[in-house]
């Protein structure tokens, strides 16, 4: 929605040709490979893939939080004038929660069960707001509090995380991203550890305080709904890559990746009831990522598998516009290439 | 907070109670302490008159009674070996005990906690095993040996402090490091596996991507909760810091409890070793709740259980 509107602003994070490099026993372990794309003020980016695709290693990466055994390269991840690649530690830490902001998985384990609300609140703002008052601290996370819907805010203040309930702790964790107003915020599965109807509230909620705010957002998610919901670009992993990227709207409805019209079959659609059969599934699981990479790491799942999809480096290639997709074969295309055309002839 | 002290007082005034009864009877059921204070030799009239004299003849029941009754109005009993009451026996050495145990377990916390935050930042370097190598020697180390060879170094060679007695602060530093070294190994151990756990926390995380310095995440997050049960284990070792530094005591020939308790058993001295054995119970029932109070100060998740 906002797509078309902000098109004209200067993106607020630019993410040029990143991976990050774990140490294993075995080797290194490639968590993410050669990922870029950018985000607009007022624009959601989200992450989409299955489970160890290399959405949280992404995130973290931005936020430079990732274990002591990764090795985050870049040739440059761009934030308002800093390459966050290569910046001091304290200067990174001088953005976290002041510039850039990052809202957790679960929100029942993520905040600290001995300080209360406000003191939570509160340090964020009197970190990055040298001589500030507590009295400022405190009015700005009881604004803040009531913002994100939390009623009573003044008293909740004084109350300790476990006496909160996970969809009110999870308001409480977004309170506190913005008490310094971010221009990013970065979301891992925001309302994956809620009730299905606190994730609405929360994901709405997120896009309000977004377009009030002017932030851009990264949102990290494998539910395809939430996508639906809540993105305007779509980049979608697997193996550490994006194999899919694009606008929302390309992405849904011309996928042109074998794997990303996988995720969609596995989806199920609008007014279809269940007599109608099966919910598609992907067969196999995602390969390992140690060591070096040849080829598509989809092909031993893909239905459209040719002997091509073993060899070289396959790179992101433009479906049409700004719609890019990892693959040999035609966008969208629902059969393999015929032998005569592939080199295996 | 009134209803958790209250609960948590109940409990320990039932152990209490329990306490007592068990170290009453352990002692009477230890033989007949008639016979035992008579000697050898004693006629059996001898016997007898004995246990008239100490009460000893009446049934188990009447005895601790009488003896809890008169222990709740601060009368606990003489000593049969020096006629002293033992309240006053008990009150002049509780100053040496409690002085040595309260100094040996600050300057344990004060070294051990630092040292398991330090091996747990620094997991798997050098610093690391260098706490490990450190706390596997304290632990390993018999008291008894360190303290012997303390007072050969320091005391004997350097002459940097008295060999033994009680006269002045000097003379307490030995004990003190002696006692600290022994307890200083497990709350290391116990700081750096809450460090661990509480590091990869993710509320440490959290704490990380608001941007606090790394000294505000170490300390205010990760501390605060690693060192919760600490404050548990550190009670207990107080305990045992009073009751048994017996060995200590004895090398450093320091007047405490846990020499009156040697002598007194020696000499079959049963007034004096009920009182004690009741007496460091009771101590260590104190500490055990004001370590629960200190935890539901530090975490107030705690009242709710």
């Amino acid at each position: 929605m906002s797509g078309l509107s902000s098109s004209s602003d200067a993106p607020v994070l630019v993410v040029d040709g990143m991976n990050v490099d774990i140490a294993v026993p075995a080797g290194a372990l490639h968590a993410v490979s050669d990922v870029s794309f950018s985000v607009r003020p007022k624009e959601t980016l989200c992450l989409v893939g299955e489970s160890g695709c290399g959405k949280t290693i992404t995130s973290l990466a931005l936020m430079r939080l990732l274990p002591r055994t990764a090795t985050l390269t870049a040739r440059k991840i761009a934030f308002e004038g800093h390459d966050l690649a290569k910046i001091s530690e304290r200067a990174m830490a001088r953005l976290r929660g002041y510039r850039i902001g990052m809202i957790f998985q679960d929100p029942m384990t993520s905040l600290n069960p001995v300080y209360t609300i406000g003191n939570q609140l509160e340090e964020v703002y009197l970190r990055h707001h040298r001589g500030a008052s507590r009295k400022q601290a405190r009015e700005r996370a009881e604004y803040l509090l009531s913002r994100v819907g939390i009623i009573n805010a003044g008293q909740r203040l004084g109350q300790f995380p476990h006496q909160l309930s996970g969809g009110l702790r999870q308001r409480m964790m977004i309170a506190m991203m913005l008490m310094c107003e971010p221009a990013l915020i970065i979301a891992d599965e925001p309302t994956t550890a809620l009730d299905v109807t606190v994730q609405v509230q929360i994901l709405q909620l997120l896009r309000g305080l977004q377009d009030e705010f002017n932030m851009a957002m990264i949102l990290i998610t494998h539910n395809l709904g939430v996508v639906a919901r809540t993105a305007d670009q779509v980049a979608v992993m697997y193996a550490g890559r994006v194999v899919e990227q694009g606008s929302a709207e390309d992405v849904f409805h011309n996928p042109a990746h074998p794997y990303t019209r996988g995720l969609l079959e596995c989806m199920p659609k609008h007014g279809q009831a269940a007599s109608m059969g099966r919910l598609g599934s992907i067969p196999g699981i995602v390969p390992s990522l140690v060591g070096n990479q040849r080829g598509c790491s989809f092909r031993n799942r893909c239905s459209l598998q040719m002997p091509t999809c073993h060899e070289g480096q396959i790179d992101l290639r433009p479906a049409r516009g700004d719609h890019f997709y990892r693959c040999l074969l035609e966008p969208g295309a629902t059969k393999p290439r015929p032998v005569s055309l592939g080199s295996a002839a | 907070m009134l209803r958790f002290f209250v609960r948590r007082l109940i409990i320990a005034l039932c152990v209490a109670i329990t306490v007592s009864i068990i170290g009453f009877s352990l002692l009477r059921l230890s033989g007949d302490l008639a016979s035992v204070l008579a000697g050898e030799n004693a006629s059996p009239e001898d016997i007898a008159r004995i246990a008239i004299n100490y009460g000893l003849d009446r049934p188990f029941y009447i005895q601790y009674l009488d003896w809890v009754t008169s222990a709740l109005r601060g009368d606990l009993g003489r000593s049969l070996f020096t006629s002293e009451p033992v309240s006053e026996l008990i009150m002049d050495r509780i100053g040496v005990t409690g002085g040595l145990a309260i100094s040996a377990l600050i300057l344990a916390l004060l070294v051990a906690v630092p040292l398991g935050v330090l091996a747990a930042v620094k997991a798997n370097t050098w610093w690391d095993r260098a706490a490990l190598i450190f706390s596997v020697a304290g632990q390993a180390t018999p008291n008894f040996w360190l303290a012997l060879i303390f007072i050969l170094v320091f005391a004997v060679q350097l002459r940097w402090v008295p060999v033994s007695g009680s006269g002045s602060i000097a003379h307490f530093i030995l004990p003190v490091v002696t006692l600290a070294v022994s307890i200083m190994p497990s709350t290391m151990r116990l700081t750096r596996a809450g460090m661990m756990e509480v590091l990869s926390s993710d509320y440490v995380r959290t704490a990380r991507a608001k941007g606090l310095s790394p000294f505000k995440v170490l300390f205010k997050h990760a501390l605060r909760n690693a060192i919760l049960p600490v404050v548990s284990l550190a009670a207990v070792q107080l305990g045992f810091l009073l009751g048994g530094s017996v060995i200590v005591e004895s090398i450093f020939a320091l007047n405490g409890i846990g020499y009156l308790a040697f002598q007194s058993i020696v000499r079959v001295d049963f007034p004096v070793v009920q009182s004690i054995l009741v007496f460091l119970s009771c101590a260590y029932i104190v500490l055990t709740l004001l370590s629960d109070l200190i935890n539901a100060k530090l975490d107030p998740r705690v009242q709710l259980r």
